[in-house]
């Protein structure tokens, strides 16, 4: 073997090994999160916990087409909606449905609207793209209050939580909790692992450069219609999973304010970072939560948008992209 | 040369290819013939509409009229992504890189479209290291040895050029169509791709746009010289340059770019 063959093998071998130490760290990172997801319902409220669990996979869902495909969705509340309402509506006209196959069914029919979806505004570009999705989702918003099954202006009541596999008695929060924390596990380290592919490089190049990924030999419009679709089935994942939670399904998650507020937690939390929406939807669920227990109350729209506003003039990429280039500067 | 070499079928060919714009004919009506194993230059003054022919060829955009043959098979109702899985692959003008994606991954993903693995989001990302080696192969051709760890955001613009070669090379092109490979470019940076363009062209059929008349002299078998959209001279260099109708269609907008980079002079 030459000397430049020699080479040409060793860089690589050390840039293996330094991915090897960095992934390392981030193993350990997580795992001490989830610890911390683990022993949280003793320190917190679970419900309030839930909320925020559902909300994150939400952003993180949403995230997925914005941070890695570059897509700005506005009609993202419908799969939240979508999945909530199936689920709803069926755990309670079939009592015996557990409620793992109610959220699977949640999670199935966003994934087929995500589909329909998908195709129809996939070819559009930037705020074309945007606009497609949020008509789509205001047409479902209507389909939502006319349709029978949604319970119209009322929404879905008393949906029952039921028994998980038919013997965890998910009425105690404790384990409603738990069920919850796995689900939202589950859906992101499927975000993590798609990001973190050979489809998740495809996608990062089409973010970077469209035009030189299609001269490449890709077809973007399969690829950026598979993220898509993924997205959504992982938001309707949340919204299905959100309705056993409170046991109700309601207009609240079709509405286009959801749609906004869901790019709020993201960009607030940082876009293009696996942690930035988790933190975002955090934040942003506690805020919603202590000004409305607050004389503040009526103003909760009013100071998140202030906080918005500040978050996008001053810490572009967020607080867990600014800590993240804060970590990167101090620490390598 | 010439003889020979126009009988044989070309690799590539467009008869009457004609793109109109609301009215506006940017390319008028275009027979290009390029064959195997040239170097082929397209040139002409600002506008001609090369960079239109480029994006015809590459189906970038449609063509109003005309057709476009490769290897004599129509290739004018294929679409974009479909021309390059034939082997033809174009660069662009601005540099065409993933800005926020190490050099090495640049070229492995376009080293991992065969595999067939691209829409497999569950699959480990692990999975594409055994390309690691030929990636690192490719950017060793090119220089860029040390690079392959940067991200290509912080890497300097005639790197990212050498970076756009190889990972157009990481596809095995049996044609590159290349987009004033040289434009923005010092002295020296001229040089490396220069003799960068020769090596790899070997066994490969080369068309490119450029700006640069004494990097075309340089390189170019054949050259065709547009300008208004439509043909004006066809030949090897020092026939084109000796061309009045191309010595009056660049005189005053040529000239000055040609003192600017200091080579041989204008040579047109």
């Amino acid at each position: 073997m030459t000397q430049s063959q020699h080479e040409a093998i060793a860089a690589p071998s050390m840039v293996v090994e330094r991915q090897r130490r960095a992934k390392q760290r981030r193993t350990l990172f997580y795992l001490a999160l989830i610890a911390v997801g683990l022993v949280a319902p003793f320190l917190a409220y679970p419900v309030f916990l839930m909320k925020i669990l559902c909300f994150a996979l939400f952003a993180c869902a949403f995230n997925l087409l914005l941070g890695y495909a570059g897509l700005l969705s506005f009609g993202h509340a419908a799969f939240l909606a979508s999945g909530g309402y199936v689920t709803g509506y069926l755990l309670a006209s079939y009592p015996g449905l557990t409620p793992e196959l109610g959220i699977i069914a949640g999670t199935l029919s966003a994934t087929l609207l995500g589909v329909l979806f998908g195709v129809l505004s996939i070819r559009r570009q930037g705020i074309y793209f945007a606009m497609v999705t949020l008509a789509l989702a205001q047409l479902m918003f209507f389909v939502y209050i006319q349709a029978p099954f949604t319970g119209g202006e009322d929404g879905l009541h008393g949906v029952p939580r039921g028994e998980l596999l038919g013997f965890i008695n998910l009425s105690n929060n404790m384990a409603m909790y738990y069920f919850v924390f796995a689900i939202f596990l589950f859906g992101f380290a499927l975000i993590q692992r798609t990001v973190n592919s050979p489809f998740g490089q495809v996608l990062k190049a089409i973010r970077e450069n469209e035009p030189r990924a299609v001269s490449l030999g890709y077809n973007v419009d399969a690829y950026k219609l598979l993220a898509f679709v993924l997205s959504a089935a992982i938001a309707g994942l949340a919204g299905s999973t959100k309705t056993v939670v409170f046991q109700l399904a309601s207009l609240t998650d079709a509405h286009w304010h959801m749609s906004g507020e869901v790019i709020l937690m993201t960009l607030l939390g940082g876009v293009g970072t696996l942690l930035g929406p988790v933190m975002g939807a955090s934040l942003v669920v506690s805020l919603q939560h202590l000004l409305a227990q607050s004389p503040l109350g009526n103003w909760v729209s009013v100071i998140l948008g202030i906080i918005f506003v500040v978050c996008v003039l001053s810490f572009r990429s967020g607080i867990v992209g600014e800590l993240a280039k804060m970590y990167r500067k101090n620490f390598k | 040369m010439c003889a020979d070499d126009v009988q044989k079928a070309p690799v590539l060919e467009t008869r009457g290819l004609t793109k109109e714009f609301r009215g506006f004919t940017a390319v008028d009506d275009v027979n290009l013939q390029v064959q195997e194993g040239h170097i082929h230059a397209l040139i002409g003054p600002n506008g001609a509409g090369k960079t239109t022919v480029f994006n015809l060829l590459t189906k970038f955009l449609s063509p109003t009229r005309g057709e476009i043959l490769y290897r004599g098979k129509s290739i004018t109702s294929m679409k974009s992504n479909e021309i390059a899985r034939l082997g033809l692959v174009r660069s662009f003008q601005i540099s065409a890189v993933f800005a926020h994606m190490t050099a090495l991954e640049n070229v492995r993903v376009a080293l991992q479209r065969p595999l067939g693995t691209s829409f497999h989001f569950w699959k480990s990302e692990s999975s594409l290291d055994h390309l690691n080696d030929r990636a690192m192969a490719l950017l060793e051709e090119v220089g860029l040895g040390e690079y392959a760890d940067t991200l290509t955001v912080e890497m300097p613009y005639g790197r990212k050029r050498a970076l756009e070669v190889a990972t157009t090379l990481a596809l095995d092109p049996t044609m590159m169509l290349l987009d004033e490979p040289t434009q923005g470019m010092g002295a020296e940076d001229v040089d490396r791709i220069v003799a960068l363009i020769k090596r790899v062209s070997k066994g490969r059929t080369v068309l490119m746009v450029e700006h640069n008349l004494s990097v075309v002299s340089r390189l170019c078998d054949r050259i065709t010289v547009l300008a208004r959209g439509a043909v004006l001279a066809e030949g090897d260099y020092d026939n084109v340059s000796r061309n009045p109708l191309v010595r009056e269609a660049y005189m005053g907008s040529d000239a000055a770019e040609e003192d600017g980079t200091g080579k041989e002079g204008a040579a047109v």
